[in-house]
């Protein structure tokens, strides 16, 4: 049962978008997430849903896993759709007891509404599109530069990857110690809260001790395995941009134009 | 020259109780010499404590030694200059194959040691296809190692070695954790190393049928080696095996004991075939 469990969300198919370069989509992801902040004017959203709309055709990922994405913050959703409707000040259109509908409140809820929905949408794509271990790379590639004021890139992208391998080991394991210390009467589903939290303890410990055993002979083997450190290292995959990616990065910048021209107008 | 020379290594460490109070010196090597020529393939035998996995970990520089000297390829494994280069030409293939696949993909896992030591990109892919075909793993090379058997794991483990290019595998207890299927697959595709790349292999184990095809063997016990000499050497010995609480295979054992109530077999046979042809011979004598 565990053992299925898949990281992130990526939809395994073929597309455009999966084979771009990864530092193309994250990049393209924090732009589009900025723009749906800056544009003003209804134009600008439709130009973002159209942009957003031809991504996730040309991603091949059915639309319904975007959507699922969306259920996870559908009561955020909710929430500032209704603060924004009844909490604003201005003229009124609908009033009933002691709660007012103005027409600026309408105008912001909806805004907020299709702000909301399209970030939460655009950054899937990203999810859906890139696995795991090719995002931590083009994190690394694109943070190179922070390397100058002494932060550890590559240290810190190499964590992330071992934590993503080292993800699935550790469910396995916790799911056998789970079914070791329940055949011995342990008691993991009844009771409160405060007990089934106090039921995690003996579970807990065991676990961690075996994680850093793990660490401790992962740390040894990637030694053996001349591990030194990200200075004089070569890449089996490294990232250069493809032809695609440039025609990615002009689509966002045309996008970009098109959607701030757009939103001035109307 | 010799491959892998160890002369006097003694490795001592320190014990401590739970409060780190120095509680005495434990002597896991005592006074090793060992010689293994290039290309040999070399069993450690040895129970849980006896010091053989001590021993491997000074072969890849791991563990330096408190006396004595380790040399691999002539290589002093104490200077710290050549610590790198030792690494690469002796690598080392761990029990728990969990713990030494650091790639989410076999391939990236493979590749792995190639781009430490800063391979260009294309050969990295050149040694990750031949080291994968040598173990019999390219099919699964897109794989996720978490999919994977436990046999099939530790020869991803042993192709990451091999990507290195390294004169000498040293292995340590690689199928302590495995199925006897999984043992199979991993002993055969260290013996084609050995026969067909001629790799010097240093392997070491618990398991008694494993150390079958080796050139020389070697018995530890409490740091020191107690036997050494070719298997059927080794096995001949039945009485000394026991007393260094060490299984004897069946068939050798069978046959010790036919020996005894005075049946003419000769020392030291490994497998059933042997038998079962000295048995018709010992019949067709009759």
């Amino acid at each position: 049962m565990l053992r299925d469990i898949t990281l992130g969300q990526y939809y395994q198919t073929e597309s455009v978008i999966h084979r771009m370069d990864p530092r193309v989509k994250l990049g393209g992801t924090l732009l589009f997430i900025v723009s749906l902040f800056v544009f003003g004017g209804y134009l600008g959203y439709v130009a973002a849903a159209l942009f957003l709309g031809i991504v996730i055709r040309l991603s091949h990922v059915p639309f319904r896993f975007m959507v699922k994405g969306m259920k996870s913050i559908l009561f955020l959703l909710l929430l500032t759709v209704v603060f924004n409707l009844f909490l604003t000040p201005g003229t009124v259109l609908v009033s009933f007891w002691k709660l007012n509908i103005t027409l600026e409140g309408l105008r912001l809820a909806v805004t907020m509404a299709v702000r909301l929905a399209l970030l939460i949408i655009g950054s899937s794509v990203m999810t859906l599109t890139t696995t795991p271990n090719h995002l931590t790379d083009g994190m690394e590639k694109m943070m190179k530069p922070l390397k100058l004021f002494h932060v550890p890139v590559h240290d810190v992208a190499m964590i992330m990857s071992i934590a993503l391998r080292f993800i699935p080991i550790l469910l396995e394991e916790t799911d056998k110690i789970m079914k070791a210390q329940m055949a011995r009467g342990a008691d993991f589903e009844s009771g409160s809260i405060v007990k089934r939290a106090k039921a995690m303890v003996p579970l807990l410990v065991p676990l961690f001790v075996s994680a850093f055993r793990r660490a401790n002979d992962l740390a040894m083997a990637m030694e053996a395995r001349c591990y030194r450190g990200g200075d004089g290292r070569t890449k089996m995959k490294p990232l250069v941009y493809q032809r695609r990616d440039k025609v990615g990065y002009l689509c966002i910048a045309l996008y970009l134009t098109a959607g701030f021209v757009l939103g001035r107008l109307v | 020259m010799e491959m892998i020379k160890t002369k006097d290594l003694v490795y001592e460490y320190i014990r401590r109780d739970e409060e780190g109070n120095v509680e005495g010196l434990t002597t896991a090597v005592d006074r090793v010499n060992l010689d293994v020529a290039p290309g040999e393939f070399i069993a450690i035998l040895g129970h849980n404590g006896s010091g053989k996995s001590t021993l491997a970990k000074h072969i890849n520089a791991i563990l330096y030694p408190t006396e004595g000297v380790v040399l691999v390829d002539g290589m002093d494994t104490s200077q710290e200059a050549y610590l790198w280069e030792i690494r690469q030409r002796a690598g080392m293939v761990f029990q728990n194959p969990d713990n030494q696949i650091i790639g989410q993909v076999v391939e990236e896992d493979v590749g792995f040691g190639p781009e430490n030591m800063g391979i260009p990109t294309k050969e990295i892919w050149e040694r990750v296809e031949e080291s994968l075909k040598a173990v019999g793993m390219y099919e699964y090379r897109k794989h996720s190692p978490n999919k994977l058997s436990g046999g099939q794991k530790q020869r991803v483990s042993i192709a990451g070695v091999l990507a290195m290019h390294p004169k000498c595998i040293v292995l340590d207890e690689p199928t302590a954790m495995l199925d006897p299927k999984g043992r199979k697959e991993v002993i055969r595709a260290v013996r084609a190393l050995n026969q067909v790349e001629e790799i010097t292999i240093v392997l070491i184990t618990h398991y008694m049928e494993e150390i079958v095809h080796a050139d020389r063997v070697f018995v530890m016990d409490q740091g020191r080696i107690a036997m050494a000499g070719t298997p059927r050497e080794i096995f001949s010995r039945v009485e000394r095996l026991k007393e260094l609480r060490l299984d004897v295979p069946q068939v050798t054992l069978l046959s010790h004991e036919l020996q005894k109530k005075g049946l003419a077999l000769p020392d030291g046979i490994l497998t059933q075939k042997e038998l079962a042809d000295e048995l018709d011979r010992i019949l067709a004598g009759n």
